[in-house]
């Protein structure tokens, strides 16, 4: 079957892929964005762009992908169910589609509660789940009402899964939910532990699709604590958060540089899964460092 | 049954200060049980409401109490006009249904709600109400093992926890539990977890019949603008 985008056609191909993921502004001054886009778009296989990550308002991830794709780039469109009716997240996804932005990663959408906008009407009309099958819908002709589609859209659909997560039962099933649902590709949570990475490949790979461990890129013992407590679904362990406090003031990104190249390159030693999504979390710029320092060949399409 | 709040004193007294004599209104169902609307707290808010208009030495609200069993229930209602007379407003201590249902009675009194209404809920222990149902009209309490996730998701999602949960609680408190988790859980007790691998649709969200009303047993139908 002929690859929907050239993310996919990289996963296929065998290669160890790498994405990343930029978080666009709050405001309009897009300046920055266009700098990491430029130095990361060759740099990586693929750009996610977050959707109002942790549920701050920010420039839309569809306008930062339609950057990504101007500037030569190959993008992922987050897209979260938090602000979002059906109606609105159908209409997204077909202009997404006419834009050229096929690779989408089906969210459920952190809190509202967790943000800066605490008193929004939280929407969840759909979950990541339910999505998935709306894109399913999309792609055979009609829309969640079963109304015909003047042209339809064909997307490469994918999700995130939480190979550490403290109860990971529940998690798997719903794994397997998004399997049944079209989720082509998984970026995983941030993994801190190798062990629970390798447990949950076993599990995945009776699977056919394509798995990208989440890589968070710490900037200080502090930032690890701070994480652990207010960011939905993260759990730093506790010899990573030691490891980053033990460096001298100042030190701790590149502690956190070399945590996260010594993750990569274990996973693609060990082959554990088809790639690694980085997340610098606001440190865009240190991505090639990372990614040099994993020695990794990544090599542009 | 209903949970609700009294408001804080002092909105209650900008929302009266136009009318002299306000008749406080308490409701002997839900807002008793709930500590927030009944005869105590009607005798409560009279007595505080007297003691801040002597303490601002402006005496120009009278106040008169009384209460009634249930104020939804148009039985109960007919005893209103008579305790009205010579009234300015009415500050209600029922829920929101009983300040509407004041108000329908009484079309030409201004009524004033006295509560926040809060929830659906179940008393906990003394004192602690816990909201459980969010009357969404589509009871799927058979799939969730008795566990309402519409209610104690603060997403209300279908299809199993999302990945903020840690610790078995919510991502956006973590005082409460994941609706999620203690689903799982009771569903693994009951050996029923053929229920959380279930595929779960779209929700209905159609607003149209409302308001809703519900004729004997036979089904709910559109509302109509009779009141």
């Amino acid at each position: 079957m002929m690859a929907n985008s050239l993310f996919e056609e990289k996963l296929n191909s065998g290669e160890f892929v790498i994405t990343t993921e930029i978080g666009p502004p709050k405001g309009a001054d897009i300046s920055e964005m266009v700098q990491h886009i430029d130095l990361l778009k060759d740099k990586v296989d693929a750009i996610n762009v977050t959707d109002h990550q942790s549920s701050v308002m920010r420039f839309p991830s569809l306008g930062g992908c339609l950057l990504v794709k101007e500037r030569g780039g190959e993008p992922i469109l987050q897209v979260t169910c938090r602000d979002r009716n059906r109606l609105a997240l159908q209409a997204d996804l077909l202009f997404a589609y006419s834009r050229g932005v096929v690779n989408v990663l089906c969210l459920t959408g952190d809190s509202v509660d967790v943000g800066d906008h605490k008193e929004a009407k939280p929407v969840f009309d759909a979950d990541s789940i339910q999505l998935l099958r709306i894109i399913k819908t999309l792609e055979s002709g009609t829309d969640t009402a079963g109304n015909e589609l003047k042209g339809v859209p064909k997307f490469y659909a994918g999700a995130s899964v939480h190979p550490e997560a403290d109860f990971i039962e529940p998690q798997l099933i719903k794994f397997d939910k998004k399997v049944s649902a079209g989720a082509q590709f998984f970026q995983t949570q941030g993994i801190f532990d190798l062990a629970s990475l390798r447990r949950f490949m076993q599990y995945a790979s009776q699977f056919d699709v394509k798995i990208l461990a989440g890589i968070i890129v710490l900037s200080s013992a502090g930032a690890a604590r701070y994480m652990n407590r207010n960011v939905p679904g993260i759990i730093i362990s506790q010899d990573i958060v030691d490891e980053l406090a033990d460096v001298e003031k100042g030190k701790g990104l590149q502690k956190g540089i070399e945590i996260a190249a010594r993750f990569i390159k274990s996973i693609k030693e060990e082959n554990l899964c088809h790639g690694v999504h980085i997340m610098a979390v606001g440190n865009e710029g240190i991505v090639p460092e990372i990614i040099e320092a994993a020695n990794i060949i990544s090599v542009p399409s | 049954m209903i949970v609700a709040e009294q408001k804080p004193l002092e909105e209650i007294m900008r929302m009266i200060a136009p009318y002299e004599n306000v008749l406080i209104l308490g409701c002997g169902t839900c807002m008793t049980v709930c500590n927030a609307g009944g005869e105590r707290e009607v005798s409560f808010l009279h007595n505080a409401l007297r003691l801040a208009q002597a303490k601002s030495e402006d005496m120009t609200h009278s106040f008169t109490e009384s209460t009634l069993k249930r104020q939804c229930d148009p039985e109960f209602l007919e005893q209103l006009p008579e305790r009205t007379n010579d009234v300015d407003a009415v500050l209600s201590l029922g829920c929101g249904i009983g300040v509407q249902a004041v108000a329908e009675r009484l079309t030409d009194l201004p009524v004033l709600p006295g509560v926040n209404t809060s929830f659906m809920g179940m008393t906990k222990e003394t004192g602690i109400w816990d909201e459980r149902c969010a009357a969404c009209g589509e009871c799927r309490l058979d799939d969730t093992a008795g566990i309402c996730p519409i209610t104690r998701c603060t997403k209300g999602i279908l299809n199993g926890p999302c990945a903020g949960t840690k610790n078995g609680k919510c991502e956006a408190n973590k005082e409460m539990d994941c609706a999620w988790v203690l689903i799982y859980k009771r569903l693994e007790r009951l050996q029923q977890l053929e229920k959380i691998r279930r595929y779960y649709p779209l929700r209905n969200f159609r607003t149209i019949p409302r308001p809703k009303r519900i004729t004997s047993n036979t089904g709910i139908e559109a509302g109509t603008s009779d009141g």
